[in-house]
């Protein structure tokens, strides 16, 4: 009967039972995976690309796309890590809020990109990829915020733990985590997001506000970049011009669309997005156990995205061929 | 009391022009509450266009409409929506991958984009909504595969939700079974009778006699009469609309009738249709009438390779054909004018030149390279011919009216000189003139000795131009109807699906 | 009929049809003058800074550093108009020069791993080709995975080493025809014969059928599967090509030769006035905008300019850049 709902289901507990195997298997193979240290590994890789995650997902469902994710948490950990370092009588926190403030101004950049000038997201957002990129060298000089001026108290939040000796910085993942479930699931603009992906013509008859909603979207995807880049400067303890968060957009349309978000927007769950960042961190952790150098990286991600198309595509025609048959 | 009295709609004045063509001139009507009022005339008489004024979908370029004698604005859907006039389109749109309970209350107007979305209360607001209706639909399920009946009901049930007191339906019960038509009457009488008030717009006299209570006449974007649906018979329902004898603009031409030129037998898509067999022969028009969905245009498709068929045999002047995709076609000699000329049939901002010159390549560029000047010959030749109405052939053809957009896409296919001519609804969406036009042209081409399908939903076109009719059911060729014993109720008959004559038998 | 048929005066007669644009303005109004336009502009104003810049040899010398990725964007400009994307060229140009530079590397004659370097990138046309054309998912994304994953097996194979190639075939960008550099005579000769192609032949204009309308082609008999795989095969092998001109201009191959390279692709697809949703775009406009681009980037270069802010001029350039084609179709469009 509830055959979308049921398939997204098996979506979900398809990928769980990918991670398990992914994990037995190279268990089996190397028995250190399968310890508490490993999980550790595998929990701090997550969350900066968990994060981002979520922000992208909601503009996917949007029916859009946001390539400038890497380059806005680049940029927002640059401006945060020039504050820590020449003003450093600014209490440490503000370093969050200049951080989010700039990417969510980032992010607003785009998203008016596309509204006012109804311009396709990718190219606007592969436009700003490379505006934010140099924009960051020009700020900084080109110069990198080494260790000693990242607060310490900031730097600690990803080792040191309130309970069972996870670090704060998984927490905060967490946290964004249940945000976003609570907002996609229980606010009218979160299921109005889902409206205007799923018809965009249909969503302004019925006076959803479009341009608002895709504004907003793109705003939340920059914000959550930018938190990102102060939990980079957290993680790694610098910031630099160029590594800063480049190539990251790719591992997180991976792990979006692995987690069975529907690149024709409108369909996409939260649980679905964290279970893909997961079984993406997973992999990045199997990879040095199994002596498979970190340059295989870059290729694992891209067959993961096209790996999700197929099964994006195969779960799409089932819902056609479902169809069919009511019609028939 | 006399507030019953005011109608709730008055229209006075209201005209319509769309890019400085008057589609619609000075109607006023007046809606009572209580009341279902049908909308009738030929397809581009205005009745839609004044139903969408209603909804909002159009702003009138003149005149003044007012809601329980108040002087009322609705310059969007939304707006429409909010003073309690819905309208309900033939293809519900609707959000797929949301639930059927959201499909409802979305568009409400909630206000505050961070308020809490009540599922509790907005699925036990919906199940009883669609309890209400009578209609048994899981409200939790996604849109996505819900039937057409289900979504209208589903639409039904969201104007019920904001309580709206005008609904408009345009044309709901065309891709509906009898068994869902006979549900969606019920509940309209029901309606009525709550005081609600209900345009229905069709084209199928004996639903509007069924089921209406007043009917407004329109004919080339006049309002021609209103009046008591019992004060008028059919005949003059038919003359009203079309204001002058059928026969005097359709007119069969004398084709001499030869060899077999196409022949399809066990033609089979399942999902689509079954088992299709037919043969046309040079010079003669065979027409393929039935409801919209019956699968006529899929037919067409599969023969022509556009999704071809899954079994099934299809003879060209005797040889069997094995057509994968249209250039097989048309180097078979065949030509398909499409339905929706918009989708395709026309590249929009391409010049017209280009558009006429389209299916036949080998003829502009001999050796791969384009000669300008046969390109120019040809295309010229063709807007003589078919008296195409433009400024230059070098225009975009998104610049020219419908009518003459069509005629360029038959001139398309007329230059690859196919001979056999599939037409899908030739002349909908296009003026009277044009169409009498049309009429002569394919009349014409079947002298000229070609072997003609003619695919249309209008009963008065394969009556007067077809040699011989198809009638399609659900999937399935129901009936073969010679010139001779064609009448409107037989292709009727036969068009209705199997499912309602045993429950009628 | 004819008496009792809808009014046909005057009046409606002449909204048949709207009335053609006059004949200068469908020559001048179009992107491909602004594109001009902002060439000249361009130099003069870098002739201003730099005298270097009224030294013909000098521009074509800085065009070298270009050509390759002009070279592409020629042929990316089909694929847009084609109404497809493909954002994989440069990874695709990385892999080939890797996959060549190893084989000949490892021992293999220099013609086989010539040939393993251009098999190898119509191998990337067909995966995109395949991806986009029988499993119908959109190129936008394909590309995206593609781009990634072409990548990243070029690092794979090549690690974080850089692979020498053998000395004879180093400096592609020395050799001269004629006084030009041989890179720059490629990307000529390549614009010449590709603009024919589109402007002239069957291929062409069904490349901007299929573009337009792509429901439309098919019915008309136009196979879009076919000219679009052709496409894709095509920017396969023509970034193969690049990717090894790159590899002999710059002597040794890494995985990240041509690295953010379809950003100047795309970039100057959409300074000559290609639009981005397909149907409209000429080779002149690319070939134009490919040479307003080295004039503006050496002209950042002579103004002494940090490359990280070239970088933003790009990614600026290529906003405004859509901003201004949509504009120009907008208007000569009703």
């Amino acid at each position: 009967m509830n055959i979308v709902r049921s398939i997204l289901v098996r979506r979900e507990t398809g990928i769980a039972v990918m991670i398990v195997l992914l994990c037995l298997a190279v268990g089996l193979y190397k028995p250190q995976f399968l310890t508490l240290n490993q999980l550790r590994v595998i929990l701090l890789l997550v969350p900066l690309i968990m994060i981002v995650a979520m922000g992208q997902m909601l503009v996917l469902v949007a029916r859009h796309v946001d390539l400038s994710v890497g380059s806005m948490l680049g940029l927002s950990a640059m401006l945060a890590g020039m504050m820590f370092r020449d003003m450093p009588y600014i209490p440490w926190p503000v370093g969050f809020v200049v951080a989010i403030g700039a990417g969510a101004l980032l992010g607003l950049l785009n998203g008016a990109l596309v509204t006012v000038f109804k311009l396709p997201a990718i190219i606007v957002t592969l436009g700003t990829l490379n505006l934010y990129r140099g924009l960051t060298f020009i700020v900084s000089d080109a110069r990198q915020v080494d260790r000693q001026f990242v607060p310490s108290a900031l730097k600690s939040m990803s080792q040191t733990s309130p309970i069972f000796g996870i670090p704060w910085i998984i927490f905060m993942a967490l946290g964004i985590v249940l945000l976003a479930w609570w907002f996609t699931r229980h606010t009218i603009v979160g299921r109005q997001i889902f409206a205007l992906g799923s018809n965009p013509s249909a969503a302004e008859l019925r006076g959803v506000k479009v341009n608002q909603i895709t504004l907003l979207v793109f705003t939340i995807s920059g914000a959550l970049s930018g938190l990102a880049g102060i939990m980079y400067a957290s993680r790694w303890g610098f910031v630099n011009p160029s590594n800063t968060g480049a190539g990251f957009e790719f591992q997180v349309i991976a792990a979006v669309v692995i987690g069975g978000v529907s690149i024709n927007g409108g369909v996409g769950t939260v649980p679905g997005v964290m279970l893909g960042v997961l079984l993406l961190g997973c992999v990045a952790a199997a990879l040095p156990l199994l002596g498979i150098p970190g340059t295989a990286q870059g290729a694992i991600y891209g067959a993961i995205i096209l790996v999700a198309l197929l099964i994006d595509r195969s779960v799409r025609q089932q819902g056609i061929a479902s169809l069919k048959m009511v019609r028939a | 009391m006399s507030d019953s009295d005011v109608p709730l709609i008055s229209a006075r004045g209201i005209s319509k022009s769309f890019a400085g063509v008057s589609v619609l001139r000075d109607v006023d009507l007046d809606l009572n509450k209580g009341e279902i009022h049908a909308l009738l005339g030929e397809n581009g008489a205005g009745k839609s266009t004044f139903a969408k004024i209603l909804a909002g979908v159009h702003r009138p370029t003149r005149g003044t409409l007012s809601l329980n004698g108040q002087s009322v604005e609705i310059p969007n859907p939304l707006a429409a929506q909010r003073l309690g006039i819905t309208l309900i389109h033939q293809e519900p749109i609707s959000f797929p991958d949301l639930s059927v309970a959201e499909n409802l209350v979305l568009g409400r107007g909630e206000d505050g984009w961070f308020n809490r979305v009540p599922w509790a209360e907005m699925t036990r607001e919906a199940r009883r909504q669609m309890d209400q209706l009578g209609v048994a639909i899981d409200v939790t399920r996604p849109m996505r595969g819900l039937s057409i009946a289900d979504q209208q009901m589903v639409e039904i049930g969201r104007a019920l939700a904001s309580d709206s007191r005008l609904i408009i339906m345009d044309e709901p019960t065309a891709p509906l079974t009898p068994r869902e038509v006979e549900t969606l009457f019920g509940i309209a009488r029901r309606l009525r009778d709550e005081g609600r008030t209900i345009i229905f717009i069709s084209h199928r006299l004996e639903e509007v006699r069924a089921l209406c209570d007043r009917v407004t006449i329109f004919r080339d974007g006049n309002k021609i009469s209103t009046d008591p649906i019992d004060s008028l018979n059919d005949a003059d329902i038919i003359r009203l609309m079309i204001g002058r004898p059928l026969k005097e603009y359709m007119h069969k031409h004398n084709a001499s009738i030869g060899e077999v030129a196409l022949e399809v037998e066990g033609l089979t898509l399942p999902g689509r249709f079954q088992d299709i067999s037919f043969k046309v022969r040079r010079g003669e028009i065979v027409g393929l009438g039935g409801l919209v969905g019956a699968g006529r245009t899929e037919v067409a498709c599969a023969i022509f390779g556009i999704q071809p068929a899954e079994r099934g045999v299809v003879r060209v002047n005797g040889a069997p054909v094995d057509i994968r995709q249209p250039h097989d076609a048309i180097a078979h000699g065949l030509a398909f004018v499409p339905e929706d000329r918009a989708v395709s049939g026309i590249f929009r901002t391409l010049s017209v030149e280009q558009n006429i010159t389209a299916a036949v390549p080998g003829k502009i560029a001999p050796r791969g390279f384009i000669r300008r000047a046969i390109e120019k010959l040809l295309a010229a030749d063709s807007v003589k011919k078919l008296r195409i109405r433009l400024a230059s052939v070098r225009q975009p053809i998104g610049e020219l009216s419908g009518g003459n957009q069509q005629k360029a896409i038959l001139a398309r296919w007329l230059l690859a000189d196919p001979n056999i001519l599939i037409l899908d609804e030739p002349t909908r969406g296009i003026d009277i003139g044009v169409k009498a036009e049309f009429y002569d042209i394919i009349g014409e081409l079947a002298e000229q000795g070609r072997a003609i399908l003619l695919i249309s939903s209008e009963l008065p076109e394969l009556l007067a131009l077809c040699d011989r009719i198809l009638v399609m059911a659900e999937g399935r060729l129901t009936a073969e109807i010679p010139r001779a014993e064609a009448t409107q109720e037989k292709v009727m008959q036969a068009a209705v699906p199997r499912i309602q004559q045993q429950a009628a038998a | 009929m004819s008496t009792t048929g809808a009014p046909t005066t005057p009046a409606a007669a002449m909204h048949e049809a709207a009335p053609a644009r006059p004949v200068w303005h469908v020559a001048l109004v179009r992107p491909e003058t602004m594109t001009l336009v902002l060439l000249i502009v361009a130099i003069i104003v870098a002739s201003y800074l730099s005298p270097y810049f009224l030294d013909i040899g000098y521009i074509l010398r800085s065009f070298t550093l270009s050509a390759e990725f002009a070279l592409v964007a020629l042929v990316l400009t089909m694929v847009i108009i084609a109404g497809e994307i493909d954002l994989s060229p440069a990874s695709n140009m990385a892999l080939s020069a890797c996959l060549f530079a190893w084989a000949q590397a490892s021992g293999i004659p220099m013609p086989i791993a010539i040939a393993i370097g251009l098999l190898a990138g119509l191998a990337m046309g067909a995966l995109n080709a395949f991806m986009v054309i029988a499993l119908q998912l959109p190129s936008i994304i394909v590309t995206i995975g593609t781009l990634t994953l072409y990548r990243g097996l070029a690092q794979i194979i090549a690690g974080d080493k850089s692979i020498r190639v053998p000395d004879w075939f180093i400096g592609i960008d020395k050799v001269m025809v004629l006084g030009i550099p041989v890179p720059v005579v490629i990307f000529i000769v390549a614009a010449l014969v590709l603009g024919l192609i589109l402007a002239g032949t069957i291929f062409g204009r069904q490349i901007y059928q299929i573009g337009t309308n792509e429901v439309a082609a098919r019915y008309a008999g136009i196979r879009t599967r076919r000219i679009k795989l052709t496409l894709f095969l095509l920017i396969g092998l023509v970034s193969a090509v690049a990717g090894m001109m790159t590899a002999s201009r710059l002597g040794s191959v890494r995985y990240d030769l041509g690295l953010g390279g379809e950003l100047q692709m795309v970039l100057m697809a959409m300074l000559g006035g290609t639009y981005i949703f397909g149907g409209r775009g000429t080779i002149l406009g690319t070939f134009l905008a490919a040479w307003l681009l080295v004039v503006v980037s050496t002209g950042m270069t002579v103004a002494n300019l940090l490359p990280a802010i070239q970088l933003t001029v790009l990614g600026v350039l290529l906003i405004v850049a859509i901003i201004a084609t949509n504009f120009i179709y907008s208007r000569t469009q009703r």
